[in-house]
């Protein structure tokens, strides 16, 4: 059972959240070639060590927040609001 | 093995005797016995009947690592196979009988005629049945099936109930500072330290009574140190959990407990809970789970009467039985010398035999004053005796080998052969166990978490130095620096023995005696190129009974290693999975069973329907109305009538489980028109569009009506089953890729009621419900419009001119509190017109006439082209998978698409999910299959939706099967357009 420590809420189980996907791509723009949006969607590193991830806390306040996990031991080394905008407005801890 | 109970001493209340039954016979015990304890007080030796062989099995062990007295508890629905004897406390009332035998465990016929020998060598399966189903298609089923029986019958474990588990079963989450597991000296002190220093501390036993081995002792001080302990941790405000066993540890702390809470009461109270699943998380884990005796590997190691030394201390002190009259006591070490001067002081005949050449004085004393003859250098060879020993072969060591030496005559062979740290927990954390080749054993590795080991399950074999590691322990937990005593303890080295046999001869000794293995199941497994430890295991199954192998897995490594000519170290161990012991389904289900095994969501019209005599089916989470039978109609009778009616009078149908988002905010049309494949940044106010969103591949996504409401305000209603998926998917788009947009997204799917009125008098009858009937005119309100307006009584309302059914409809929405008052007014006006009421049933029927696709069609492997839907795709704006959905494979012209299917001959009918092929070439994957099927009243014969490799233009004249072999063999069919009725659409423009 992983923790973590959502900036909103406070540290709660996993089972509260959704995984999302690899934090680190950069979406192309919309019009950007198939390629590109290609590389984005398709290309993906198998990480084993620490990588960046997005979850939203689905069963909670419903933010997404971006996690720097280890693949290997779930350990978690950082969480941050995805939308800055929105985390301050809301007085997150960042 | 002539076991009897004592007049006195042990922990049983005399003066309290519990009735139980045992393989349908009357038996008595005390309270404080466990079954296996009555049991052996009670002269009974054959408890079981071994897994494949159906040798006579009695009880090994007085702990979690019984081997043989496995038992099925209780009967009928709660009868629970596979359970230790030794692990069951005894309640008045207790049933229990034994298992794998015929016609009981005592007088197994199967094991009279020797059966079993011949079959079940080390890979048996594997060589028996290779080339056979499963493994290739084709070939000798029958032999196979006749096999599986016979094997299945003679090889087993208990049966389980096949009816419904009728107990309970609570899940419950605790946090705590320090969990600590297991109360012997070692977890004791480390609960005390912690809880001294106000830490809140679980404590967690999986005996019902606190010690840990303090309970098999006989010393007073040594007991009088335990209560005081014990009371201590309770006026400490340690929370202390007896009857629980820590099965799993996870990460971050989270440790999974089974506790047992009626299992033991002879009358279950009925509001308890069989059993509680706990999930703890710890910011400290201290391990004090002990140490399991480990035997030896010689002839006939499994008969009733041999145990472990370890297990007689506890009959004997704890239980207050004398195991055994005549004893033969053979250890490797120092440990079994004091149950060996105990046995004798209770009246036993005890003859110690000790491989080790040299014994230190102090044991040498000991045993001289307690009347225990010693032999030195021996180790048992082969034991005696059929259903119980009656004396064992000893053999003396020669080179590297062995030969036989003296017999002597015992009713009770006691082994040790050293201890193995229970060191399960913490290689669930990956931390894998360290051979220690001084103390002849594995050690738990330093764990990353916050996990520390104590006591002897660190390697500590003396009582006090396992009280000290406790205390350093919890101190290392709580995160100060602890020094803990030096490991193991014993007076002289323990001297290693894994297995005795001569030289050339053939052996019977139990490696695992659980699943039969045998040490040359072991050695054929090597012969046979099975090197790795983990290969052996499956290959043997060594291990992988219920029990993991806890008596024997390590003399499985030692002859691994030896036949591999390599130290224990280098062949390594399996790693260990929870759950350390059996859990049962039912804990891990909890409440979540039956009508709780998922979350059930009713409509705000749920009740109303089921008043006006719906049948409710789920759809998802949902319950929905299937149909509206009238009386002696069947549910096909029901739909057809239904769907009928919607075309030729009207139909009203809930659907208020549609998802609906309020999409709000300056940027919202730029939003949606990003989401949706078509345009909606020009949507006007007032108007409704359909809408497809497409996932970042290129595949449908969702399909849904978006309705603007103003400005700035849009209502985007989502498929029943896709509306919680959709909602993560616009936050996730508005929070992570376009943080720029000022778009708020709401669910307000439980906030508003719908229904959709469809029919040629649709108008009519929504026109009698409103305050302003005009406000739905054909020109107030044409095709795709939208208004708010109220119905009759004041009630807000939105409606919006749409259709799924392909008739003139409209979704009307109120505030779900008023949905009831709405369908009242609705219903007033359509019954005497001649309306009705429909369910997804006929819903579907009318959808399918009209060839719109739903989740069926939409099952995330289909294109936008492919569901014949890419005039949807805009082609002067970008939008959410319109690179992706450009790849070449996704534009092949061959690609299945959506069509119509007819039965070649009307009057017959085809199934959903059939295959659909070429008339001579029905193999493999057809060229598309069957999505929908349905009775279509506008048509008068059966039709269907599918998809088919070209879609129906490629298919025009040509003869196509619809096939499905399981249930209904080969149908020939048309392939139409997907339009099959009124294509042009006139109907709903109406
Ligand atoms: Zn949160």
């Amino acid at each position: 059972m992983i923790r973590i420590p959502c900036p909103f809420c406070g540290t709660r189980d996993h089972s509260e959240f959704a995984h999302g996907g690899d934090g680190s791509v950069t979406y192309p723009n919309l019009d950007a070639p198939m390629q590109d949006w290609h590389d984005a969607v398709f290309q993906r590193e198998n990480i084993c060590g620490v990588q960046v991830e997005t979850w939203q806390h689905v069963n909670g306040c419903r933010m997404w927040i971006l996690v720097e996990r280890d693949t290997m031991t779930h350990e978690i080394h950082s969480v941050r609001p995805a939308h800055a905008g929105m985390a301050k407005a809301l007085g997150a801890a960042s | 093995m002539s076991a009897s109970r004592l007049t006195k001493g042990g922990r049983i209340d005399r003066s309290c005797r519990l009735g139980f039954t045992w393989d349908g016979r009357s038996f008595e015990g005390y309270a404080g016995d466990t079954l296996a304890s009555a049991l052996m007080a009670s002269g009974e030796t054959v408890l079981g009947r071994s897994f494949k062989y159906h040798r006579p099995r009695g009880i090994m062990s007085a702990g979690v690592e019984e081997s043989g007295a496995i038992v099925t508890l209780g009967a009928g629905e709660r009868a629970e196979p596979n359970t230790k004897a030794t692990m069951v406390e005894l309640y008045d009332g207790l049933t229990a009988c034994g298992q794998n035998a015929w016609p009981n465990v005592r007088s197994d016929v199967g094991a009279a005629l020797g059966l079993f020998g011949r079959f079940f060598s080390a890979g048996f399966y594997y060589k028996t049945f290779m080339g056979l189903p499963p493994f290739e298609w084709g070939r000798g089923t029958g032999i196979w099936m006749q096999y599986e029986k016979l094997i299945r019958k003679a090889a087993g474990m208990g049966e389980a109930s096949r009816s419904a588990d009728p107990d309970a079963y609570d899940h419950v989450h605790a946090f705590c500072d320090v969990l600590v597991v297991g109360s012997g000296p070692a977890g004791l002190n480390a609960a005390l330290t912690a809880a001294r220093q106000g830490k809140d501390v679980i404590l967690v036993e999986q005996d019902f009574d606190l010690g840990g081995d303090l309970l098999n002792q006989s010393d007073p001080v040594a007991e009088a140190q335990r209560r005081e302990l014990v009371a201590e941790l309770k006026a400490a405000n340690v929370r202390v959990m007896t009857r629980t066993t820590a099965f799993g540890l996870y990460d971050y702390g989270t440790a999974g407990l089974l506790e047992r809470v009626t299992d033991h009461l002879a009358v279950k109270p009925a509001h308890a809970p069989r059993q509680r699943f706990w999930t703890v998380r710890a910011a400290a884990t201290v391990l004090a789970t002990g140490a399991l005796e480990r035997t030896v590997a010689f002839t006939n190691n499994d008969r009733p009467g041999v145990m472990t030394v370890a297990a007689a201390r506890a009959y004997l002190n704890r239980f207050g039985v004398l195991p055994g009259r005549n004893i033969v006591l053979s250890t490797n070490n120092d440990s079994a010398y004091v149950t060996a001067a105990e046995l004798a002081r209770a009246g036993a005949n005890v003859t110690l035999v000790d491989l080790r050449d040299r014994v230190s004085e102090v044991h040498m004393v000991a045993m001289k004053a307690a009347g225990v003859e010693v032999k030195t250098g021996l180790a048992p060879l082969k034991a005696l005796g059929g259903k119980s020993v009656a004396g064992v072969v000893l053999a003396r060591p020669r080179g590297k080998s062995w030969a036989a030496a003296e017999t002597l005559a015992c009713d009770l062979l006691l082994v040790s052969a050293g201890w193995s740290p229970v060191v399960n927990l913490v290689s669930h954390r990956g931390a894998k166990p360290v051979w220690d080749k001084d103390l002849a054993c594995f050690l738990p590795a330093p764990c990353a978490d916050n996990v520390v080991m104590a006591g002897s399950a660190a390697g500590h074999w003396n009582t006090g130095d396992c009280a000290a590691s406790g205390i350093a322990a919890a101190k290392t937990a709580m995160g100060e620096s602890a020094e803990s005593p030096a490991l193991g303890g014993a007076e002289t080295p323990v001297k290693p023995l894994y297995e005795v046999r001569l030289p050339g001869k053939k052996t019977k000794s139990f490696v695992d005696p659980q699943h039969d293995v045998t040490a040359a199941d072991v050695r054929l497994a090597h012969q046979e190129g099975f090197v790795s430890v983990e290969h052996l295991k499956r290959y043997t199954t060594l291990g992988m009974a219920t029990d993991q192998g806890k008596m024997g897995n390590v003399i499985g490594l030692a002859l691994m290693a030896d036949a591999l000519g390599k130290e224990i170290p280098e062949v390594g161990t399996t790693r260990f999975r929870p759950p350390y012991t059996p859990v049962a389904i039912g804990a891990l289900a909890g409440r979540n069973t039956s009508s709780h095994f998922k979350v059930l969501r009713r409509t705000p019209l749920h009740d109303w329907n089921l008043r006006h005599g719906a049948t409710m089916t789920d759809a998802g989470l949902w319950h929905r109305p299937w149909y509206f039978a009238r009386k002696g109609e069947t549910i096909t009778e029901a739909y057809i009538r239904e769907a009928a009616t919607v075309r030729d009078t009207l139909g009203i149908c809930d659907v208020s489980s549609l998802g609906k988002i309020a999409v709000q905010g300056p940027d919202a049309s730029e939003f949606l028109n990003r989401v949706y494949s078509n345009a909606f940044a020009k949507l006007a106010v007032g108007k409704a569009r359909y809408g497809i969103m497409l996932r970042d591949d290129g595949m449908v996504m969702d399909d849904g009506t978006t309705w603007r409401l103003a400005e700035n305000d849009f209502l985007l209603t989502t498929t029943t089953t896709n509306a919680g998926k959709v909602m993560v998917w616009l936050e996730e788009l508005l929070q992570l890729r376009w943080p720029d947009l000022k778009v708020h997204v709401t669910s307000v799917s439980d906030q508003w009621a719908g229904v959709s009125v469809a029919g040629p008098k649709a108008r009519s009858d929504i026109m009698a419900c409103l305050q302003d009937p005009a406000a739905v005119s054909a020109d107030n309100l044409p095709f795709m419009g939208v208004i708010e307006t109220r119905l009759k009584g004041g009630i807000k309302c939105l409606i919006a001119r749409i259709s799924f059914s392909g008739e003139l409809a409209y979704e009307v929405y109120v505030p779900s509190d008023y949905g009831e008052v709405m369908m009242d007014l609705l219903w007033e006006t359509a019954e005497p017109m001649g309306g009705c009421l429909y369910g997804l049933e006929a819903l579907g029927t009318l959808r399918i006439e009209k060839g719109h696709v739903t989740g069926a069609e939409l099952d995330g492997r289909v294109t936008i082209d492919d569901a014949g839907l890419g005039k949807m795709a805009s082609a002067r704006k970008p939008f959410i998978g319109s690179a992706l959905r450009q790849r070449p494979d996704l534009l092949r012209a061959d690609r299945p698409q959506l069509v119509g299917i007819f039965p070649k001959d009307r009057n017959q009918t085809f199934n959903g999910g059939a295959l659909l092929c070429k008339p001579d070439e029905i193999s493999g994957f057809g060229e598309g299959w069957v999505t929908a099927v349905t009775y279509s009243p506008a048509l008068g014969h059966w039709i269907g939706l599918g998809y088919v490799s070209g879609g129906h233009t490629a298919w025009q004249g040509k003869a196509a099967t619809a096939t499905d072999p399981v249930r209904q063999g080969d149908i020939a069919v048309e392939i139409v357009s997907p339009h099959m009725f009124d294509p042009e659409g006139e109907r709903m423009h109406g």
